[in-house]
């Protein structure tokens, strides 16, 4: 049995952990706030994008010539994945679910003995890769010196993902983030984005033909790469949104955990005094009772 | 018949602007400026760097943009721009510093002829603005 003092020590550390845990989840309560707004102001931005894009393909004669960003390479042998993770810890499952999903992909395209090529955007998803692809992992990018989530970030990750396309050092590309459902709930997602591969077959509204200016195949070839930054950009702020909610719902439970761990030390910690004083005055009594 | 039709200006971060009044918007198209009024037939295009004045009947609003792709269709206009200033915001030194910064840009050898146009048509756009 732990002495008193002891007790005393371990439900004063509790006591602050709690403290820890609960301003924690404050912080996060008030950023979620603010990544929520942000995801759901930037979600027009790219619906419209991916909209016109749509009515872009389906409207394209040539499809021979279209493209390789929206037609792929033709083959499927290399695949890039872009893990989407946070940059923080502390956040429950966030991080351990994107991985998750990630891993069964990667274990699927391993099994069919395919090329696997890996791209980290934050420092948590390397850290739990590290050990296990560390030779898949190309590169790591980390947005840790920037505060707020912004169009140039994802601009950047865009832009080192096409280059590499153009180097023709993959043939296939999926990004994994969480959607952020609500605060309890995040979804972990896989999203193609080359070729480019519309979640839900859109019925196809062509009989609204479109009049381009320039060419349509200028066009798409100048708004492809634009939308990779697009969907990276909405990745990264729908991310954002679920660390946060994913953080205030495990700081939350934390701070719950720490209160009920003291009161079960509180119980252990009166118990064991009474027993004390119990075991005294059995003593004193018996003494007296001797003489 | 009201000749109004709606139009909607977003950038990645929110939606710039929303209006469903307008009744003409001329926007700064890659092959030249371009107005467009209701029942236009559906069109895409891209935006060079320049000015997007939007009409309506009460009254006119000015924006600069650097890039973006516009989309009409059934009488709603999209413009989709990842970087765009209200005129009223701009002052002489906030344009100073973007043709700076952009003169800059266009000095470095190793971009490309067609993004080399692009910069100096923002340029221009911006010295002749600070004329007036």
């Amino acid at each position: 049995m732990a002495s008193l003092d002891d007790l005393k020590k371990r439900i004063s550390s509790v006591k602050s952990t709690q403290k820890i845990t609960k301003a924690m989840k404050m912080v996060a309560a008030a950023k979620l706030r603010r990544a929520q707004e942000n995801a759901e102001k930037g979600r027009p931005y790219s619906e419209k994008m991916n909209n016109i894009i749509l009515n872009l393909s389906n409207g394209i004669s040539d499809k021979e010539n279209a493209p390789k960003l929206l037609t792929g390479t033709g083959e499927e042998k290399t695949h890039l994945c872009v893990v989407m993770t946070s940059d923080r810890g502390l956040c429950g499952g966030f991080n351990t679910n994107i991985i998750k999903k990630a891993k069964q992909y990667f274990q699927k395209i391993l099994k069919e003995n395919k090329i696997l090529k890996i791209i980290t955007v934050g420092s948590k998803g390397y850290d739990q890769l590290k050990r296990q692809y560390k030779d898949n992992i190309i590169e790591k990018i980390s947005f840790k010196d920037s505060k707020n989530i912004n169009y140039f970030d994802a601009d950047k990750v865009g832009k080192i993902i096409i280059d590499r396309f153009e180097k023709k050092e993959f043939d296939v590309c999926a990004i994994f983030y969480n959607q952020f459902k609500n605060v309890i709930t995040q979804i972990p997602q896989e999203q193609q984005i080359i070729p480019l591969k519309s979640n839900e077959e859109k019925e196809a509204n062509s009989d609204s033909s479109y009049e381009f200016e320039p060419e349509e195949d200028e066009i798409l070839s100048n708004l492809l790469p634009k939308n990779i930054s697009t969907q990276i950009f909405k990745a990264m702020l729908e991310n954002s949104a679920s660390e946060q909610g994913s953080r205030m719902s495990a700081m939350d439970n934390a701070t719950r955990n720490a209160g009920e761990m003291v009161d079960k030390l509180t119980i252990q910690y009166n118990r064991s005094r009474q027993a004390a004083i119990t075991k005294e005055l059995i003593e004193i009594i018996s003494g007296a009772e001797s003489l | 018949m009201s000749e109004e039709f709606k139009v909607e200006i977003v950038n990645p971060e929110k939606s710039f602007l929303s209006k469903e009044d307008v009744t003409e918007v001329v926007v700064p198209a890659f092959e030249g400026e371009m107005g467009i009024l209701k029942d236009h037939i559906p069109i895409i295009s891209f935006l060079k760097p320049g000015i997007i004045k939007v009409y309506s009947k009460s009254e006119e609003n000015k924006y600069f943009v650097e890039d973006g792709i516009v989309e009409f269709k059934d009488n709603s206009l999209s413009i989709l721009t990842s970087s765009i200033y209200n005129m009223s915001d701009l002052d002489k030194n906030k344009i100073d510093q973007i043709v700076k910064d952009a003169e800059k840009e266009s000095s470095a050898d190793n971009i490309d002829d067609q993004k080399r146009y692009l910069i100096d048509q923002k340029i221009e756009v911006l010295k002749n603005l600070n004329l007036n």
